[in-house]
């Protein structure tokens, strides 16, 4: 057993980094403030090859593997937890649906501009009345002829406001409830899809989120994933996936507000010395730093059981809830080491705290986590 | 064109630890970086790359450890890598280094060869210039635009103390990059990949010794002595009289000179 990462993957991570110091901290707080992404960095991204990580380079992705990707949502998330979902739904959702369960004609034609970097991609599941009860979908899908028509509405759709290319799971047969959902590839400049503006939220506020109306949308049959009634298989597995995501995501907002936290208690005095010199910030700072170290292990060990094709369901599913448990916790008592100064929105761990409660909730909440946890315990 | 960049590992420091007793750099625990103004040559030599075609490699004299570096270099999109590295060559000064590195680029073959101004640990500006002379080909210091790039020449904007010299210069030459050249450009992450699947080539003592000065290579064969090495001090930023005739300058100067009590 070998906790160090490759020369490759340090290598990664120092371009990682650099790029996130660079080019992402010192407009974060605009873009959180503005409620709105920056278009020039997703550029940027994608010159960078952020947006293809792990995915083969004959589909013109970069070829790395799902840990290096764990590296660079990160370095991200740790300046800016925006980023971070950004990069998650594009690559951990909406690209894996083709990839692992696309045809060759779909992963060269939808995937390639996903993965080499010309076209942003999202995923619509979640509906209104459909959260972790995804049988409640009622977004349908008619075959007619050569095409499908797709009519319903999704809400909470990330990327939405920007994006080329949503999955999208609707009903082809009312039926058969989960088993009558499948898996689209939808162009989402075609008539009649219509985006909402991006949802007022707590946190990750310049992350695109809308809610993404389906009216009578034309979608070849080509577009379809797999076969009709693969729909939930397709979304769970992808959700799998993007757990890894979101747990590596945590971490990332965890060890940014540490080291905020760290630079600051160096400087502020209080009764005559640097508060770095008091034992109670010593011992909070220890506890938040052994706890995002153990997040990060499980975030590691999910990511190299899928480099190794191996099981990891039940891994993701701990690392995001333990990561996303840590994200809260340690946010917050680094907003408390910061006192006043970090309820203060010029501070970074204001901003870290709002952000981190997102990742108890999406793709899977904490409670969903459990069932997934627990169903592979037997219990 | 085939293009070679010479890049040196330098430590991410300002505070460099030397060796007292040799007057050479402490590596040990210090995190080593592409000097800034090579990073510049590389990004320079990619760009005249993509406008001309051919190749741009890249060339270190250094420790092994230099490795990471000449990576660095590969994924930022550098075609292939020589890492020129020999216990014979260690202890080398600008003069040695110089030496070593000219029989290197012979064995390698060029149509220019590009170098960073200088190296932000030792602060010579020397072995570029010394390549050039070594390998009796025109070199151009200070580059700071290229105007025009052809196979057979360029045109490039030299900067100088008063202004700038714009020269022509046939190939094969020698240019040394300054910051301004060109702002280097990300690794990518494919850039990386692919990075490590590369092998980078080793030059030894044995692949150039018929080429080299034997007695001018290594600590014993370096002409330099390190007589003391030291942190510079800090100095503030000078004032600029303008605009003002003799008589006003000269008032304004004995007004200064008498404000800090020198006269």
């Amino acid at each position: 057993m070998d906790f160090k990462l490759t020369k490759p993957q340090l290598l990664q991570q120092e371009l990682f980094r650099k790029f996130a110091e660079t080019e992402i901290k010192p407009i974060a707080k605009d873009m959180d403030e503005a409620e709105e992404y920056s278009l020039d960095l997703v550029a940027k991204l994608q010159k960078a090859g952020m947006f293809g990580i792990p995915y083969s380079r004959e589909y013109g992705g970069q070829g790395a593997d799902v840990l290096t990707y764990t590296l660079a949502m990160e370095e991200v998330s740790k300046v800016d937890a925006s980023t971070g979902i950004t990069m998650s739904v594009h690559t951990s959702l909406c690209c894996s649906c083709i990839d692992q369960f696309g045809s060759e004609e779909q992963k060269h034609t939808h995937m390639r501009p996903l993965i080499d970097g010309t076209a942003i991609g999202c995923y619509g599941l979640t509906e209104p009345g459909a959260g972790t009860d995804a049988g409640g979908c009622q977004t349908v899908a008619v075959l007619d002829g050569d095409n499908y028509i797709i009519n319903g509405s999704k809400v909470f759709t990330t990327n939405s406001g920007f994006a080329d290319t949503c999955i999208v799971f609707a009903l082809t047969d009312k039926s058969k409830g989960l088993r009558g959902l499948s898996a689209f590839i939808v162009d989402l400049h075609s008539e009649g899809v219509t985006v909402s503006a991006n949802i007022e939220r707590m946190g990750i506020r310049a992350a695109s989120n809308c809610e993404v109306i389906y009216e009578n949308v034309s979608v070849p049959v080509a577009n379809l994933i797999g076969k009709e009634g693969m729909g939930f298989k397709i979304a769970m597995v992808a959700l799998d996936g993007g757990r890894i995501g979101i747990g590596a995501q945590s971490v990332g907002i965890a060890q940014g507000a540490i080291d905020e936290a760290l630079k600051y208690v160096k400087e502020r005095k209080q009764f005559g010395k640097t508060i770095n010199k008091f034992q109670n910030t010593q011992f909070k700072l220890a506890e938040c730093q052994t706890k995002v170290d153990a997040a990060r292990l499980m975030v590691w060990r999910a990511a190299v059981a899928k480099d190794n094709h191996e099981a990891y369901s039940k891994e993701a599913a701990m690392c995001k809830l333990f990561g996303s448990e840590v994200a809260n916790e340690v946010t917050r008592v680094c907003v408390q080491l910061l006192g006043g100064y970090g309820y203060c929105r010029e501070y970074p761990v204001e901003r870290a705290m709002r952000d981190a409660k997102i990742t108890e909730i999406y793709e899977g909440t904490s409670e969903a986590m459990k069932m997934v946890i627990s169903g592979a315990m037997k219990v | 064109m085939k293009i070679i960049v010479c890049i040196k590992q330098v430590p991410d420091t300002v505070e460099v630890k030397i060796d007292p007793k040799t007057g050479t750099l402490i590596r040990d625990g210090v995190p080593s970086i592409i000097n800034y103004d090579d990073k510049t040559g590389i990004e320079a030599a990619l760009q005249l790359k993509e406008q001309l075609g051919g190749t741009v490699t890249v060339v270190s004299m250094g420790p092994p450890q230099a490795e990471v570096a000449l990576r660095e270099a590969l994924a930022m999109g550098c075609d292939d890598a020589y890492l020129v590295s020999a216990r014979e060559f260690g202890g080398s000064d600008t003069y040695a280094t110089s030496g070593i590195l000219a029989g290197a680029v012979k064995t390698i073959g060029y149509d220019m060869i590009i170098t960073g101004r200088q190296a932000i640990d030792g602060d010579t500006a020397q072995v570029g210039p010394q390549l050039a002379e070594k390998l009796s080909i025109p070199q151009v210091s200070y580059v700071e635009e290229v105007f025009e790039a052809t196979e057979e020449y360029v045109v490039v904007k030299r900067q100088f103390e008063s202004g700038y010299h714009k020269v022509k210069i046939q190939t094969p030459c020698l240019l040394t990059a300054i910051a301004e050249l060109a702002e280097p450009r990300y690794m990518s992450v494919r850039g990386i990949v692919e990075a490590y699947e590369k092998e980078i080539k080793t030059i030894g003592f044995e692949d150039i010794k018929d080429g080299l000065e034997l007695d001018m290579i290594g600590l014993k064969g370096s002409p330099t002595n390190v007589y003391q090495s030291f942190t510079k001090e800090l100095k503030g930023a000078g004032t600029v009289l303008k605009d003002l005739s003799v008589e006003e300058a000269v008032a304004a100067i004995i007004q200064k000179m008498e404000d800090k009590f020198i006269i």
